[in-house]
């Protein structure tokens, strides 16, 4: 049950918690808004991915199972 | 604005290739015209057929996308509920500024549209059917929807909905967004439209040139839409086309054409007119001649230099004028019409317009080279990281200009630039969207 | 014993309105992408968040206190309906509003994933009508605040309050329409490209 962290870019702003709190997996961009690795979370990783999410101050952050397709053109 | 020429009418320079042209008539054709041509609406009134057909077909979606037209409609007829809301949706927002061949397909045979709007619905079974268009409905496609419903060919009422006139009011979720009251602004994906779109019911949006195609693959069959174009890549397509010597044109080709045959041949001769070709619009790719010179009208041809053939604007620039200028002008366009909904895209397109026009000015070769750092930084800082595929696009557009007319960054780096014609050669409307109320 | 449960409630009253005030003003500083200073980030939301959940802590000592303490009869139910209160009906009546406004805004952010954003943010935005009532409710039923040094930290809390919610308005005056944000970051980047350049010369 492979689970990717994606962020709504239109609900983030640019609070960067997701950053502090899993900085493994979420690297802030020269404007402040968060480069997610779209890789699988490790199993590792999972209950700091999940806090992650739920201190997202505008819930942008999210926790998908397996690969959902992105944006249509 | 000058108005866009068929050149695809029976008779007309195009009729070389045998099977065209399928779409355009030489002059538009009323109900009565249409329905001497091809007979009524062909109902399959058992379902999966039309999908089947489609698939066989290999129709893909002609907006842009390519996407394969029967996954849509498989997936639309599969969503929801049985009893429940359904929706189609026919785009002819045409947002693509360069591209004009929506308008001319909707002003010459807009029966075509609506016949497969028509034959679409019933196949995913909608409830529910939409016409999205650019401008406000011309007379041709008022009289068509009257037309039609006084002679009961319409299975489903149609809504029709102008778009405005911004770049993405023709993207998918946008198109969804402004049918349901709301502005012409992309949404974030997942849901995709096809599980729940308008209202919340599952929506199939479609371009009304894939439409067209429908509507004469319900008639003729798979293996007649097949009789042209490539074994992957089948059918025909139309094209905008720019030519210095000519007006702007629209063309339908089969897939698989030299673009020499639809942009002009390319040799030690003639190239003196022509410096470089775009292909695919402004989130296309800027092709070097005489490099691409053999290079055909079809994505497996084109992703050899990284293109794709999109919605089908070709446009030959004249050696004349400035690529570079050209490149930053539209870029500029791109960057202003940014729904200014996610960071990425919000911080960067404005600058790597910014920092385009400054290679354009003649700021010096260390200038140059800081601001095409920046800019190859921030392509690849917005690649991928909004809610939709504009910035992708304009990402493309861009890096293909860095590589196409790197000799000329080069010259604008010494205060030089090759151009001899300073007016401007690719089309942008006029008006950037300054409120909210320019998006509804 | 009453004594004890009165001087009880009394003193969580007055906890519960400092916490309160901290909630707001992190609630606004999280709004704001504020830091606390030596703080990272996440504190300022983990912080908002679990102080309000201490607050309804002191504040179900604060009203248990009061309901078990038999000198005076507040029933239990007055703490969320107000009004229904024989004793000092009006100021304790302010107070159940402003629990059940606490309630509401706890409640929807629990369920805040299922919930429609917009719902959420109309629900959260009542912590604004929410404090003032429940300032309200301490000064009217609490003689403690209404002299000495309780009085000056009530009023400090109050004064904390409307800065940091000027504060807040100031921002939102300031805010670029979306349809403007295009154009601001390009006026950004003009100005901030002007003043880099400054020295270089053009040929």
């Amino acid at each position: 049950m492979a689970e990717n962290l994606r962020v709504n870019p239109i609900q983030c702003t640019g609070h960067g918690v997701c950053a502090e709190l899993l900085p493994e997996l979420v690297t802030l961009d020269e404007w402040g808004y968060p480069i997610i690795d779209p890789r699988p979370v490790p199993p590792a990783l999972d209950r700091d991915a999940r806090r992650a999410v739920a201190a997202c101050p505008t819930l942008a952050l999210r926790l998908l199972r397996s690969e959902q397709p992105a944006r249509s053109g | 604005m000058s108005t866009a020429v068929n050149e695809s009418a029976p008779g007309g320079a195009a009729r070389h290739h045998a099977g065209l042209p399928r779409l355009l008539p030489a002059a538009p054709e009323d109900l009565h015209a249409h329905l001497a041509r091809y007979g009524p609406t062909p109902y399959q009134r058992r379902p999966g057929v039309l999908i089947a057909a489609v698939e066989t077909a290999g129709l893909t979606g002609r907006g842009g996308a390519a996407f394969p037209v029967y996954r849509k409609l498989d997936v639309v007829a599969r969503a929801g509920l049985r009893q429940g809301r359904k929706v189609v949706v026919a785009n002819g927002a045409e947002s693509e500024p360069a591209s004009r061949k929506d308008e001319m397909l909707l002003r010459l045979a807009p029966n075509l549209v609506l016949d497969g709007l028509q034959l679409a619905a019933e196949a995913v079974g909608a409830t529910e059917a939409h016409l999205y268009l650019h401008y406000a409905p011309g007379p041709q496609i008022l009289r068509a929807l009257a037309e039609r419903a006084s002679r009961g060919l319409d299975r489903l009422g149609v809504t029709v909905t102008q778009a405005p006139p911004r770049f993405l009011a023709g993207q998918e979720t946008a198109v969804v967004n402004r049918l349901g009251g709301g502005p012409a602004l992309p949404t974030f994906q997942p849901p995709r439209v096809t599980e729940r779109g308008l209202g919340g019911a599952p929506t199939l949006v479609q371009n009304v040139e894939t439409l067209a195609h429908l509507a004469l693959i319900a008639r003729y069959g798979p293996r007649w839409f097949r009789a042209v174009g490539t074994g992957d890549e089948p059918g025909s397509m139309l094209t905008t086309i720019y030519r210095p010597d000519t007006k702007a044109h629209i063309r339908e080709a089969a897939i698989g054409t030299p673009l020499s045959a639809l942009l002009g041949a390319i040799d030690g001769a003639s190239d003196g007119g022509v410096q470089a070709w775009l292909v695919g619009g402004y989130h296309g790719t800027w092709l070097p001649v005489p490099d691409a010179a053999g290079v055909t009208l079809d994505n497996a041809s084109l992703a050899r230099f990284g293109a794709a053939a999109g919605a089908g604007v070709l446009a030959a620039l004249p050696s004349d004028r400035c690529g570079l200028t050209e490149t930053a002008r539209v870029t500029g366009y791109l960057a202003a019409e940014s729904a200014g909904q996610c960071g990425p895209c919000l911080n960067g397109l404005p600058r790597i317009a910014a920092a385009l026009a400054e290679l354009a000015g003649f700021k010096g070769p260390g200038h140059r080279r800081r601001t095409v750092a920046d800019l190859e930084r921030w392509s690849g800082l917005v690649e991928g990281r909004g809610a939709c595929h504009h910035p992708d696009g304009t990402v493309r557009f861009v890096r293909s200009a860095l590589t196409t007319f790197a000799p000329e960054i080069a010259r604008h780096a010494r205060g030089q630039c090759s151009a001899t014609e300073r007016r401007p050669y690719l089309p942008l409307p006029d008006g950037l969207p300054a409120r909210e109320e320019d998006w509804t | 014993m009453n004594t004890a449960f009165w001087y009880a409630s009394r003193a969580t009253g007055i906890v519960a309105l400092l916490l309160l005030t901290a909630v707001l003003v992190l609630g606004i500083l999280v709004n704001r992408q504020g830091r606390l200073p030596g703080l990272p980030r996440f504190a300022v939301t983990d912080l908002h968040r679990n102080l309000s959940l201490l607050s309804v802590a002191f504040i179900a000592v604060h009203v248990l206190t009061a309901v078990a303490d038999t000198y005076v009869h507040i029933p239990l139910v007055s703490a969320v309906i107000p009004f229904a209160s024989g004793y000092e009906r009006f100021w304790l009546g302010l107070g159940a509003v402003s629990l059940d406004i606490m309630l509401a805004m706890i409640v929807t952010s629990l369920l805040r994933g299922r919930l429609n954003r917009v719902l959420w943010r109309a629900v959260h935005l009542l912590a604004y009508a929410s404090w003032p009532i429940a300032f309200a409710h301490s000064i009217g039923s609490s003689k403690d605040l209404q002299q000495g040094w309780m009085l000056i930290l009530a009023i400090g809390c109050a004064m904390i309050i409307v800065a940091a919610v000027i504060w807040r308005l100031a921002h939102a005056a300031q805010q670029v329409p979306r349809a403007g944000r295009v154009a601001a970051v390009f006026a950004q980047h003009t100005a901030s490209a002007a003043r880099r350049h400054r020295g270089t010369v053009a040929r």
